[in-house]
């Protein structure tokens, strides 16, 4: 089978895969009308290529250290000069991408399903379901989003593992009241009556036609979502919470630069850097994303 | 076949059917008419297990209906609602729609049975892998009649089925709704506003007002206007009104 | 002559170029009673639309001539337009729910449309507002002033509308499908009031509805809409002499209760009439 524009922007599809295929590939050219979006979207893949690329395009090992040359200026032999133990501002950069990003991924891995569940079965449920799971959520709410993390690592041991777990702690209750929200919305619908009607019971409802439709919304929520992960996984690491030295986590970069701000401002600049232009990209992102996932509309 | 006895319904302290009885022969069809809030649908929605909050009795062929219906109960009474563009699920196909009804019954030769409740509304094949958003609107009660007829149902409830259409889309629904009872023996109990369309696919008609079903005539005294209700009469008389224009050009009113 | 469109043609852009809705529609309207009518997509709303510019951004709208009383809609400036909408030309919807504000009375609400255009002391428009609402028949005019539009029926909600249009005293009133969430009895007194007002007041009316025969009941001519052009156009007392097939399927394809028919004559669309 030839995979053609004509083959998927047909009005008339002739399998499932082709009107599937055909539906996603007009989102595509939605998406690819909005330049921002797509700038957001080109940045963050690049970032994710760089980061995979690590162990290519480093020009040192990240954990070296040449005491005698720290706090080097950028140069030929270091692109972004040196930290303060000598190590390669830039191979750490690269490598700090995995750790960064890769804990962003963790979050959203464990966040958006959990808080989806949730919000879905408490909405559609409803009544003491409902209560139950949505005070809970509120008390997770409730809490200070960077303390209650900071409190979670400080009881387990700090670490990578421990602050994706205390991110994900605290960042799902927002998906949670969304896919609620959605789900209300969703039930009182005549074609939800219908599959009632079809004799499907709660389980399959829920699963097969209630989430669907708040993926979309959820899938917005949580680009836009995306720098704010990036930021508080940034923030536990400044802290002393994330990664620990010596691995080139991004906020930890800035962390133990942040002595040399005002005199080697190169050092905590490029890690700065980075976080912005990865949160900035999935802001953007998320931005053409909504416009073109928005349930309300027809496509 | 569907049997209705004393039904009252209540939404929280407010009683919107007061204990209304109505009864449809197999392979008869019911029309209910009445205005916005009379209860009309209210009835089809509690025979039909969407809305539980009800006391009475109904039954379907004898057998007394509860609270809950089980699977069973959806394989024989099946409806069709008012919106074809709500009662559609906006993002799956039509043969994922269709499919539904088949995987929760368990039902075979899935790809058979669509392709004939296609051809049964008369929609082209090349629908079936659309969206409903590609569709029209007359195109999507097609699809949600074809839907409600998958697991062979014996009964329809029909809510307002044709008065989200045109009028040149709601005569060909009306034939396509005639000919399916005709051959499949359906059941029909419909609720409409309209009273030319109730009077023209029922044989027996249901006036209801605030939650009381009124009066209960044939369609031919009604035609005839052998009404006993003033609230009948009212009704029959904005129809016919409207109608007399176009039989007899006068300069209107 | 109030109203004078000639040749109006409206297009919207989509990915792939222009789509036309309208194509080439020339009515004209004096102070009478002018019924449009035509099914879902047959331009009906945006040819009246396009007269009080309220038309979506990706639309163009092209004409001989579009003039409301003498000034051209086309060229008019956005202040002209303003002294236009909702003074001069009112504009009633099909969902009074959506058209009020949920939040304010609905006598403060016709109180302030009013004091809008005519100016002068809160407690005058209050008296206003009491006055209007009278005067589209409303039986408890105190009581509805003080509700909010939650607390109307669609009638009652409908009425108010109809009271908020008339504050300004204007010469046109455009009602887009006013009636089709109403039930029949309302939908007959609303029609009925605004017959009764517009010709009391000496205003133009656009009625714009999906129902023939509804609007030939009500209107003194009818315009019969089908995809974007007018096919025809005729006294409302002469429906039963319809000559265009269009006109003639619409009334033929509805169940009647005087005439029962085993099968409803199906509308055949005839390409031509495109083109007619």
């Amino acid at each position: 089978m030839i995979v053609t524009r004509d083959w998927l922007l047909t009005e008339a599809p002739a399998s499932r895969g082709q009107a599937a295929w055909g539906r996603r590939y007009r989102l595509w050219l939605q998406l690819r009308r909005n330049p921002l979006a797509m700038a957001g979207l080109l940045v963050i893949l690049a970032l994710i290529a760089l980061s995979l690329l690590a162990p290519w395009l480093a020009t040192h090992d990240p954990g070296v250290q040449d005491l005698s040359n720290r706090l080097a200026r950028p140069s030929a032999a270091h692109w972004l000069g040196t930290d303060e133990l000598g190590r390669d501002v830039y191979s750490r950069l690269l490598y700090g991408g995995r750790i960064t990003l890769g804990m962003v991924v963790a979050v959203v891995v464990l966040v958006a399903p959990l808080g989806l569940a949730v919000g879905c079965v408490a909405g559609y449920a409803g009544g003491i379901w409902d209560r139950l799971l949505m005070r809970v959520t509120d008390v997770f709410l409730a809490f200070p989003r960077l303390i209650l993390a900071l409190a979670f690592v400080a009881a387990l041991r700090p670490g990578v593992t421990s602050a994706v777990a205390a991110i994900a702690l605290t960042a799902w209750p927002p998906y949670a009241r969304l896919a609620r929200a959605e789900t209300l919305g969703l039930r009182g619908t005549d074609f939800i009556a219908a599959v009632r009607l079809c004799g499907a019971g709660p389980g399959r409802i829920v699963l097969r036609h209630i989430a669907p439709l708040c993926l979309p919304s959820l899938i917005v929520r949580v680009t836009l979502d995306m720098s704010s992960i990036i930021l508080t996984a940034a923030g536990l690491g400044f802290l002393g919470m994330g990664a620990q030295p010596p691995s080139p986590e991004w906020g930890a970069m800035i962390a133990t630069a942040r002595r040399f701000i005002l005199e080697q401002w190169w050092v905590p600049t490029a890690p700065g850097l980075a976080i912005f232009v990865a949160s900035l990209a999935f802001n953007l992102l998320g931005d053409g994303l909504r416009d073109v996932l928005d349930p309300k509309q027809g496509a | 076949m569907i049997d209705i006895e004393g039904l009252r319904v209540r939404f929280g302290v407010n009683e919107v059917v007061h204990g209304v009885s109505l009864a449809v022969l197999r392979g008869g069809s019911f029309g209910l008419v009445g205005e916005s809030g009379s209860g009309k649908s209210t009835i089809l929605r509690a025979y039909s297990g969407l809305n539980p909050e009800w006391t009475g009795a109904m039954r379907l062929n004898g057998a007394e209906l509860g609270r809950r219906r089980d699977r069973a109960f959806f394989r024989r009474v099946q409806m069709v609602f008012q919106d074809p563009y709500g009662s559609l699920h906006p993002r799956q196909t039509v043969d994922r729609a269709l499919n539904e009804p088949l995987i929760v019954h368990g039902l075979g030769d899935r790809d058979a049975r669509i392709a004939r409740a296609l051809s049964d509304v008369s929609l082209p094949g090349n629908v079936r892998f659309r969206y409903p958003h590609q569709l029209s609107g007359g195109q999507r009660q097609r699809v949600a009649i074809a839907r409600s007829l998958m697991a062979e149902p014996d009964v329809l409830l029909l809510d307002e089925p044709t008065s989200a259409l045109d009028v040149s889309v709601q005569a060909e629904v009306l034939n396509l709704l005639r000919d399916l009872q005709e051959r499949r023996g359906l059941t029909y109990l419909l609720v409409s506003h309209n009273l030319a369309v109730v009077a023209h696919l029922c044989s027996t008609i249901g006036v209801m007002q605030g939650g009381d079903l009124v009066e209960t005539l044939s369609a031919n005294d009604l035609r005839a206007g052998r009404v006993r209700h003033p609230h009948t009469a009212e009704l029959r008389a904005l129809t016919v009104e409207l109608e007399k224009d176009e039989a007899q050009p006068a300069t209107a009113g | 002559m109030l109203v004078a469109i000639s040749n109006l043609r409206i297009a919207f852009s989509t990915p792939n170029g222009w789509a036309e809705a309208v194509r080439g529609v020339s009515l004209t309207l004096g102070r009478e009673k002018l019924g449009i009518v035509g099914e879902s997509g047959s331009g009906k709303s945006l040819t009246a639309r396009s007269l009080l510019r309220l038309l979506p951004g990706n639309a163009r709208v092209q004409a001989d001539r579009l003039a409301f009383d003498g000034i051209d809609v086309l060229t008019a400036s956005e202040k002209q337009m303003r002294a236009i909408r909702g003074k001069r030309a009112g504009l009633i919807l099909q969902d009074p729910k959506y058209s009020l504000n949920p939040v304010i009375t609905a006598g403060d609400q016709v109180a302030e449309a009013w004091r809008a255009h005519k100016g002068g002391s809160k407690r005058a428009a209050r008296q206003a507002a009491a006055d209007l609402l009278a005067q589209v028949r409303i039986r408890d005019p105190a009581r509805v002033a003080n509700a909010y539009p939650h607390e109307l029926s669609g009638g009652m909600g409908q009425r108010v509308m109809i009271a908020m249009m008339l504050a300004p005293d204007p010469e046109l009133l455009i009602a887009d499908e006013p009636t089709s969430a109403l039930d029949a009895t309302v939908q007959a007194e609303i029609l009925r009031l605004m017959e009764d007002l517009v010709s009391r007041r000496g205003m133009g009316l656009l009625l714009i509805s999906h129902d023939l025969p509804l609007v030939g009941h009500f209107c003194d001519r009818v315009a019969v809409m089908y995809a974007g052009r007018v096919v025809e156009e005729l006294r409302a007392g002469e429906l039963a002499h319809a000559r265009h097939p269009y006109t003639r399927g619409l009334l033929d394809c509805l169940p009647r209760l005087s005439h029962p028919e085993a099968r409803l004559p199906v509308m055949q669309r005839d390409p031509a009439w495109l083109r007619a």
